[in-house]
């Protein structure tokens, strides 16, 4: 998130779409109230009316994946009405950058597709620069070439009629929300989206969310109190899972992972992002200092200038390598693994195509499985369709402490990192996460330091002095990720300490200030509010450097002034040469005297409505997902996004537009369980509170196909299938596509067969193996599958 | 007397009948303090947060003086959850008081039907093996063009935001040390 959870109360129209906050962030719910309380419009859109739709004053609906051309209208209501925020547009963002002469779009296609490759070259995209190396602008907007003029032609398709016939919503519930919305452009409104798993999980999942980034750019609604681009993450820390690089294709705190092309610092260095804009920060420049200090925290004092502070040590990709979620497991189920580890997760249930994971673990030597409660990953050997004596995995299953029986950290989405105290020891031999891995890189190092082994230095020099008495100590951790100043031994009071030449150390960057000389900041209780706002920067610790409420320089005008006066997130004093409010996107004097423009992780300084970067367009544009229920896209002939990757063969097939699967399907949660159910399906209050699979349905399916509210049901796709019990409702109603009647089904994804033992299948049996071109999120949200009655026995 | 959630109704129930009735109708203020006595007699107060969504909403945890969790609630300190829960955080004792928990190491060999209990020491020594053997076995030095990669192909890790920061920090330096690339978690799907 940009802003934070309070902050909604702040908002004067809150828009939630692709997430149903009531129920599956219910006490964020409280905040939505407030900004309901103070009089500001609540729109809930939706394939579904769930409990979020109760509460809305306007609820619309709209078919699975079809997001973009919904909000590409909304883009055009607010160009064709002139509703957008005119100084921001010109000030803060490249609406008035000159875009290469070449670049093009055409038929669903932007300029530089290569069909074999099913790839873009993105070289016509490019914004121009003038000989300095400047980018070129026209402060009128009106150079046909600019992106505003792009933009607005861009956007000239998604006429209302074209996206009811797309989108399924009805011309006037449309226009109520492009109304209600685009009502915020003005500098005393402000507008939030809360997003969710509802715009993440489709091969368009990263321009969905860019759409609404650019729409909130127009409307000038970031980096303002109630503002901001808010995604409600589904886990309690997977903030800080992604902070600290549990993924391929970062390592802590959004620095690139180490590629085969970049040997040595120096060339790694290379791609620094780079600004010849003196008004730009380009805060991205100090990279290579966040990069020496991270070694010095792997490493240690065996990282020095001499052997390139240990960087050779770390694991380097293949130049272009996609190590990402969906290829992991395609390898796996190639057997390009003989061990893995399965730690806290569950993805037997979890990962979209399940089917296709819980058979890629057979071909596996062994696999590690930490967690609280058995799940099916771990017990994946005896599920249902495995013969345990054909299956050569060996699985060690170590129970680990739960969030409540150790002392850390966790990052909420609003960033806020939140200190947790023990409160009991956890049972039988269970113990804490941070224990086990400690514990177990002792006996890996001991193995290389006793015997010969392929490239000890790694693991040999590892920096691993975690503990206190004996014992695995989490402070110490907590410190080595905020850093140090390696010539004094003092912690860093933040990340404008760290250094390039090997005298600082800090694990995350992003985390300096959070455990430093005046204590571990994160477990802080204040609650003053000096602002009002909300904000409490006394309470816990936020990063970046306890900034609650990020790009909050774009809040102000060219001296500083707040743009809305009744909601100051900072405010320039000229008296005292100072910013008095939140912690400011640097401490610069405004922009309009020696100040650098507002978007300070961007190289240009201002934010993107052109988005050059992406590798399905510089623009948002809607295609189908890759299975769905038209033959054609009505916006080109490319019916779906052109640059997905395609997963064929054995257990990845997808059938579109295909009689067999009629129906869209999605997934997605209820209150009373949490993500594949590992933790909610064991205590008994919750599983009895929902107990089983369902499917839901509409009245006017249910009659189609004879099935009563109650009924055994099977729901099928091209990869797998589940039984649920059907609940037939009106809060699931057919949409007009075209013309054609289109039925909508949805399910919830937090069961398994492991318990309870009647409770039913994952629906990720269903869903298929595609992903968003730029992450590789699946597509869970949006496939085709049938529903049909169980047939009854025949009593014998 | 043992008292269960059941019983605990029946006699607040009883305690309120006959009592003054206030203005809401009945005086529950006898029924409150025998209640607010029961769950925190000697009881200790410690603060956490909640381990299900990204909300991160304050919990207080009480542990009777043997240690035990007895309750979990919302901690109306707390500025964002102001004591509020959902029914999952509301719940979220019975994670700690469970019959279902994990409380041994557990041990599949290759082709067996059932779980061994083993001890920590033999676990992790075996899986310290197990990725030494793996590790030798797939490790490339240089990939197909000739360029340094350093790396362990033939190991896969996947998890977790259910752990700590500190955990998920020390996580992936523990994965990147054996040359692991194959790095990934919740975040992805």
């Amino acid at each position: 998130m940009t802003n934070h959870y309070i902050d909604f109360r702040n908002s004067d129209v809150i828009l939630n779409m692709g997430s149903n906050a009531a129920e599956n962030h219910p006490v964020s719910f409280k905040w939505i109230q407030a900004a309901k309380d103070r009089g500001a419009l609540f729109i809930h859109v939706d394939p579904r009316f769930t409990r979020t739709s109760t509460k809305a004053d306007i609820f619309v609906r709209l078919r699975s994946g079809t997001d973009i051309a919904f909000l590409g209208g909304m883009i055009k209501y607010i160009l064709d009405n002139n509703l957008y925020d005119e100084f921001y547009v010109k000030n803060y963002t490249n609406a008035s950058f000159i875009v290469n002469p070449n670049y093009g779009f055409d038929d669903g296609l932007f300029s530089g597709y290569d069909p074999n490759k099913r790839a873009y070259d993105q070289k016509t995209w490019a914004l121009e620069k003038d000989e300095n190396g400047i980018p070129k602008r026209d402060n009128s907007l009106q150079d046909p070439r600019c992106v505003f003029q792009l933009l607005k032609k861009h956007y000239s398709r998604y006429t209302p009629e074209k996206v009811t016939e797309i989108t399924g919503t009805p011309g006037d519930d449309l226009l109520k929300v492009y109304k209600a919305y685009s009502s915020t452009g003005t500098p005393d409104k402000a507008g939030t989206i809360l997003y969710a798993m509802g715009w993440t999980q489709h091969t368009v999942g990263v321009q969905n969310i860019r759409t609404m980034a650019m729409i909130q750019l127009l409307l000038g609604n970031m980096g303002v109190a109630g503002g901001g681009v808010n995604a409600l993450r589904g886990e309690s820390n997977v903030q800080g899972s992604t902070d600290h690089a549990l993924l391929y294709h970062i390592i802590p705190a959004y620095l690139p992972t180490p590629r085969a092309q970049w040997a040595t610092i120096e060339d790694y260095n290379k791609t620094t992002p780079a600004s010849k804009d003196p008004r730009s920060a380009n805060w991205w420049k100090n990279r290579p200092k966040y990069l020496v200090s991270l070694l010095k925290s792997m490493y240690g004092d065996k990282a020095t200038k001499d052997n390139d502070f240990g960087y050779s040590w770390m694991p380097k990709l293949d130049p272009t390598q996609d190590a990402s979620w969906l290829n992991l497991f395609d390898e796996m189920y190639k057997g390009t693994f003989t061990g893995f580890f399965v730690w806290g997760m569950n993805p037997a249930c979890s990962s979209a195509n399940a089917g296709k994971v819980r058979q890629a673990m057979t071909k596996l030597d062994w696999m590690v499985n930490v967690n609280v409660f058995d799940n099916e990953s771990g017990s994946f050997w005896k599920g249902p369709g495995m013969n345990p004596k054909k299956i050569k995995t060996e699985v060690f299953q170590l129970p680990c402490a739960a969030f409540l029986e150790k002392e850390g950290s966790i990052t909420n989405s609003g960033r806020w990192s939140q200190w947790r105290y023990k409160a009991a020891n956890p049972p039988g031999v269970a113990k804490p996460d941070g224990d086990i891995m400690y514990e177990l890189f002792k006996k890996v190092r001991a193995l290389y330091a006793k015997g010969k082994g392929a490239f000890p230095e790694p693991i040999l020099n590892l920096k691993w002095d975690y503990e206190t008495k004996g014992h695995f100590d989490v402070h110490k951790v907590a410190k080595e990720i905020n850093g140090y100043d390696l010539t004094t031994g003092k912690l860093v009071p933040s990340f404008g300490a760290l250094k390039d030449d090997g005298t600082t150390s800090s694990g995350n960057w992003l985390f300096s200030g959070s455990y430093t000389e005046a204590g571990n900041m994160a477990a802080r209780r204040k609650k003053d509010d000096p602002t009002g706002l909300g904000l409490y920067p006394g309470w816990s610790w936020c990063w970046p450097v306890n900034r609650r409420i990020i790009y909050n320089r774009a809040s102000v005008d060219l001296d500083g002034n707040p743009r809305n006066p009744n909601r100051v997130v900072i405010k320039w004093d000229a008296a005292t040469k100072k910013w008095v409010g939140d912690v400011p996107d640097g401490g610069w004097p405004p922009m309009g005297t020696e100040g650098f423009y507002p978007f300070i992780m961007k190289p240009d300084g201002v934010a993107h409505i052109f988005g050059p970067g992406l590798k399905d367009g510089p623009f948002p544009e809607h295609y189908e997902p890759l299975e769905c229920p038209i033959e054609k896209n009505l916006m080109s002939s490319q019916r779906i996004n052109p640059v997905v990757k395609i997963f064929e063969g054995g257990p990845d097939t997808f059938l579109t537009c295909d009689p067999k699967y009629p129906f869209v399907c999605t997934t997605y949660r209820v209150t009373e369980h949490w993500q594949t159910g590992v933790l909610t399906r064991w205590l008994p209050w919750l599983i009895e509170a929902e107990p089983q699979l369902f499917c839901e349905m509409s009245q006017e399916l249910a009659k189609l196909r004879e099935i009563k509210n109650g009924d055994r049901v099977v729901v099928e796709t091209a990869r797998g299938k589940v039984v649920a019990v059907a609940i037939v409702t009106s809060r699931m109603k057919p949409f007009n596509i075209a013309g054609q009647t289109v039925h909508q089904i949805g399910l919830p994804w937090h069961y398994g067969w492991i318990w309870p033992k009647d409770g039913g299948e994952s629906a990720n049996l269903l869903t298929p193996t595609v992903g968003d071109p730029n992450t590789m999120i699946p597509e869970s949200k949006a496939f085709m599958a049938n529903v049909r009655k169980v047939a009854k026995k025949a009593k014998s | 007397m043992k008292i269960t959630r059941r019983t605990f109704l029946k006699v607040s129930g009883a305690t309120a009948v006959g009592t003054v009735l206030s203005g809401l109708g009945f005086d529950l203020s006898p029924a409150e303090v025998y209640a607010q006595t029961l769950r925190i007699k000697g009881a200790k107060e410690t603060t956490s947060i909640c381990c299900y969504c990204s909300v991160g909403c304050g919990i207080i945890v009480h542990t009777d003086a043997k240690g035990k969790v007895i309750n979990a609630e919302g901690d109306p300190d707390h500025p964002i959850s102001e004591g509020a829960l959902c029914a999952k955080g509301g719940s979220s004792y019975q994670i700690a008081i469970n019959p279902n928990r994990l409380q041994k190491v557990r041990y599949r060999a290759p082709n067996s039907g059932g779980w061994k209990e083993v001890s920590w020491e033999w676990a992790l020594n075996k899986i310290a093996a197990n990725i030494k053997k793996s590790r030798d076995a797939s490790f490339t030095e240089k990939n197909a063009a000739g360029q340094v990669v350093n790396r362990t192909n033939g190991i896969a890790s996947v998890g977790s935001a259910a752990m700590d920061n500190e955990e998920c920090w020390l996580f992936q330096k523990f994965l990147r040390s054996l040359g692991i690339i194959y790095i990934e978690h919740q975040a992805r799907i």
